[in-house]
């Protein structure tokens, strides 16, 4: 039983592996320019698992900025990541100890949250750990091999693989919002604000993290004020 | 002060470990309010959608093979395809597209 788990983790892993390797390859090349080498690289992308939150540590690094900043940048660009964390701990039977949750933690990102809440009833650990296994070594890896190749990978494909993990979110969102029109509705109002958000004035400054958090927050409480769930729904 | 390449991953890590790892390990029981649960039953579907649009059609290097994907996938999860095939094929469109026509 938890063997299946795990390899059907494994497999929902893999594809989220290669957009990681993609997307931390274009990373890579960024810490390149603020003077890491492939080793920092590896660390940096295996310790915090973020790419919005190491492109901002990067530029800190960049910047020579103090260990402050570091902390203030890496809040802010991760802090969607409470949310998730806040979201999953529901996902999760109370019994589940406290080490699968020191463990789960530690990978809470997009897409394997993602995957996560893709699950019926309470998430298994041994699931979870499945799609680690598959999504966390190229993540590091591919850091450090943009670090050392650089701009090798032809752009058509960094180009094409830079969609995979966009066209998983939409395997996620869209089947509930066929059963829900809810949920439904709010989709299309969080593309449409979404949207709005990158071409106002002043609000498309904000980084794309601060809009992500902004928008989840309003959206999904007026969402719980006008539409509570039902027992039913859950 | 000089700044170590070391210090910086550290810190960077406590941080984002830290905001990952507390609301996960302090919240054990069910949640009953029934706001905070609507809330938090809502907030995948808004931060995911946030998430993919417009940033998909912006990811590519043509935005028609980027809105081409985004098509290709949504009409491929409503007739059921599951996540890996869904994600191949939005990677393939913009492939193809961007080989043979941009």
């Amino acid at each position: 039983m938890n063997k299946k788990e795990f390899t059907q983790g494994f497999k929902d892993g893999i594809p989220i592996g290669l957009g990681y390797f993609a997307v931390s390859f274009a990373l890579g090349i960024a810490m390149k320019n603020a003077g890491l080498n492939w080793i920092d690289g590896f660390f940096m992308s295996l310790c915090n698992l973020a790419s919005a939150g190491e492109y901002a540590g990067t530029q800190v690094i960049l910047a020579s900025g103090s260990y402050f900043e570091m902390i203030l940048m890496t809040l802010i660009a991760n802090a969607r990541y409470m949310l998730m964390s806040c979201s999953l701990s529901q996902k999760l039977s109370p019994e589940t100890k406290t080490v699968h949750r020191l463990c789960i933690g530690y990978a809470i990102t997009d897409e394997l949250f993602a995957l996560a809440i893709s699950r019926k009833d309470y998430l298994n650990p041994l699931y979870f750990y499945g799609a680690m296994a598959a999504s966390v070594l190229p993540w590091a890896i591919g850091t450090s091999c943009g670090i050392i190749l650089g701009n090798i990978l032809p752009s058509i494909i960094v180009s094409a693989l830079s969609v995979a993990l966009y066209g998983m979110f939409l395997a996620i969102i869209i089947p509930p919002s066929k059963k829900n029109h809810t949920i439904l509705f709010i989709v299309l109002i969080s593309f449409i604000s979404s949207y709005l958000c990158t071409i106002l004035p002043g609000i498309r400054s904000l980084s794309s993290g601060t809009r992500i958090i902004l928008l989840t927050v309003i959206i999904a409480s007026i969402a719980s004020i006008v539409k509570p769930v039902k027992e039913e729904d859950l | 002060m000089n700044h170590s390449i070391f210090m910086y991953i550290l810190v960077s890590f406590l941080t984002s470990y830290c905001i990952r790892v507390l609301p996960l390990t302090l919240i054990r029981k069910p949640i009953t309010n029934r706001f905070s649960k609507s809330f938090l039953y809502y907030v995948p579907y808004v931060t995911l959608a946030v998430m993919t649009f417009p940033a998909m059609v912006q990811a590519t290097d043509s935005q028609i093979a980027g809105i081409a994907s985004l098509c290709v996938g949504i009409v491929l999860v409503y007739f059921d395809q599951g996540l890996p095939v869904v994600a191949c094929a939005c990677c393939m469109t913009v492939f193809l597209l961007e080989f043979f026509f941009v």
